[in-house]
């Protein structure tokens, strides 16, 4: 009894407080700033996507949702490529440089690349990588590989050795068995960590911070972050953008529920 | 193969890291040329330097905190949603759909609910009657980090739990067939039974939870940028404002030292504590 009270209520509660602030900023997103000040919860009196074509109008936040979606796009491909080649070697060898690899990417991990903020920023600078794109999606490679590579290596290894031993009979590089034996038989964990990588990487905010300056570089955490100074407590604005972000992420979750679950704990587990 | 990530992740990666600890003995704004000092930023900090310490103490009150709640909410959530039917699969997707937003969203959306003068939490304890609760709560030092901590909670608690519904559907069903059996009772069967069987869990959880905590910059940034009078500030957000408000170069790689000090000694601390249990 006392458990299924217990459960009920927790359930209830946790469960409201995601559905009200979700319901605040999409309702939000359509209304005046007086009545998200006023009637924070009510159905907008209409329904209308002026804030919308308001913020298109007045910000760079297309330039800058292209923007994140170039980098995240280039960061995700990228990391993929590297770490699965990286991982299928490391399942492969079980000779002293396969466990120097590895031990390399265990270090990244244990100590995330965030703790190079200021190294980076000078190094960077340096090498006259601010304000650049291609900037950002070398740094989203270096701090997104360690995860990576331990997922993927944890599927290799599970990946029954025959495979392999077969195909190098006959004569194929390595290069071949990765191409047509690891890679295609790797789809699904492939899948889940792309998703993986997708999320945090649209979602990234300290690299782009330190790196970018110029208006038409920024990505879009960077730009929300700027239109609260530039909106100050202007929150239907506000939750316009936060929509913009958002959408394509919450389209993505609705649509492939399963997989975005399982590859957002697959990044967690295996690490 | 594995030569191009280790390639760039030696060079962006390693190489920094050095580099880091170079800036660290040095004097340098950028403008002019860095000044050798030795160990004299490192003394500093230690000795002269209260805002390092109290960025110490938030830094492990905030990471204490939120691996606790985080943990203990994921497990209770876990259990009441272990079986697979139809209402909770449809909550579980509900309370995973936090970890997919950006901090950044995430700390605007808090923003306006804890409001002071519009915010839905304030609303809530107001229509209530609990005047006394409705506080300016990221504008005032005592409850800024604690408003954050829940706020952080808020956002992974779904993903953990995610994570423990796969552990605890690992264990076999005929453990607790045995413990009714005996007649236990529910709490005995979770005592007996859960949560010894969910302790590898609970360590990948914790673990993941310390380092996510850790890395808090980007929500804390969104939110308060450490404020007020640095009451939410943490080692990630200090040594940015040290880079960009302060321009001291040196002073900032040794605070990114004892960054990585700290977070290696709290993460051995917890591997050891976590591996006793599992022992035992």
């Amino acid at each position: 009894m006392i458990y299924k009270v217990s459960r009920i209520v927790s359930l209830f509660v946790f469960s409201i407080l995601i559905i009200i602030p979700s319901l605040i900023v999409v309702f939000g997103s359509t209304k005046t700033d007086s009545e998200v000040y006023n009637k924070p919860l009510a159905l907008p009196e209409k329904w209308s996507l002026d804030n919308f074509r308001f913020l298109f109008e007045v910000s760079n936040v297309g330039r800058s949702f292209l923007n994140s979606l170039i980098v995240t796009g280039f960061s995700v491909t990228i990391t993929l490529i590297l770490a699965s080649m990286c991982a299928f070697a490391i399942s492969r060898m079980i000779t002293v440089t396969g466990r120097v690899l590895f031990s390399l990417f265990a270090v990244g991990l244990a100590i995330p690349g965030q703790v190079n903020l200021v190294p980076i920023f000078i190094l960077f600078n340096d090498l006259q990588l601010t304000n650049k794109l291609s900037g950002l999606v070398l740094i989203n490679i270096v701090t997104t590989l360690p995860i990576s590579v331990f997922i993927l290596t944890a599927f290799f290894r599970e990946l029954p050795k025959e495979m392999y031993e077969v195909s190098e009979v006959d004569g194929a590089t390595p290069l071949r068995v990765y191409r047509s034996i690891a890679l295609p038989l790797s789809r699904p964990a492939m899948g889940a960590t792309a998703i993986f990588l997708f999320v945090i990487t649209w979602n990234e905010l300290l690299f782009p911070l330190l790196l970018i300056t110029d208006n038409d570089k920024r990505t879009l955490p960077l730009s929300l972050l700027s239109f609260r100074g530039e909106f100050f407590s202007n929150y239907s604005m506000i939750f316009t953008a936060v929509m913009v972000a958002s959408i394509p992420m919450v389209v993505m979750y609705l649509l492939m529920q399963r997989s975005f679950i399982a590859g957002l704990t697959a990044g967690a587990v295996k690490g | 193969m594995g030569l191009p990530a280790a390639i760039i992740f030696t060079g962006f990666y390693f190489v920094p890291f050095i580099a880091n600890l170079r800036y660290s003995l040095t004097r340098w704004d950028r403008i002019t040329e860095p000044e050798f000092v030795g160990f004299r930023n490192f003394v500093n900090l230690l000795t002269n330097d209260d805002l390092f310490y109290k960025v110490l103490g938030n830094n492990l009150r905030f990471t204490f905190l939120v691996v606790l709640f985080q943990t203990l909410f994921s497990l209770i959530f876990a259990i009441f949603l272990v079986k697979n039917t139809r209402t909770n699969i449809a909550l579980r997707t509900l309370f995973f759909f936090p970890t997919i937003l950006s901090s950044v969203s995430v700390g605007m959306i808090w923003l306006f609910m804890y409001d002071p003068n519009f915010g839905a939490i304030n609303l809530f304890f107001t229509r209530l009657g609990l005047e006394g609760f409705a506080l300016n709560w990221l504008g005032s030092e005592s409850s800024a980090l604690y408003a954050i901590t829940f706020t952080q909670v808020w956002f992974h608690t779904g993903q953990m739990m995610v994570i423990y519904i796969a552990g605890l559907q690992q264990i076999p069903q005929e453990l607790y067939e045995a413990a009714e059996m005996d007649g236990a009772s529910r709490w005995q069967q979770f005592r007996n039974v859960t949560w010894p069987m969910s302790i590898p869990t609970t360590i990948v959880v914790m673990a993941y939870t310390t380092i996510q905590s850790f890395r808090a910059f980007d929500l804390i940034f969104a939110m308060t940028q450490g404020g007020p009078n640095n009451s939410s500030n943490i080692f990630a957000v200090l040594i940015y404002q040290t880079v960009f408000s302060e321009l001291r170069i040196g002073y900032a790689a040794t605070q990114s030292i004892f960054f990585i000090i700290v977070l290696v000694f709290v993460t051995l601390l917890q591997r050891k504590f976590l591996n006793s249990r599992y022992e035992k």
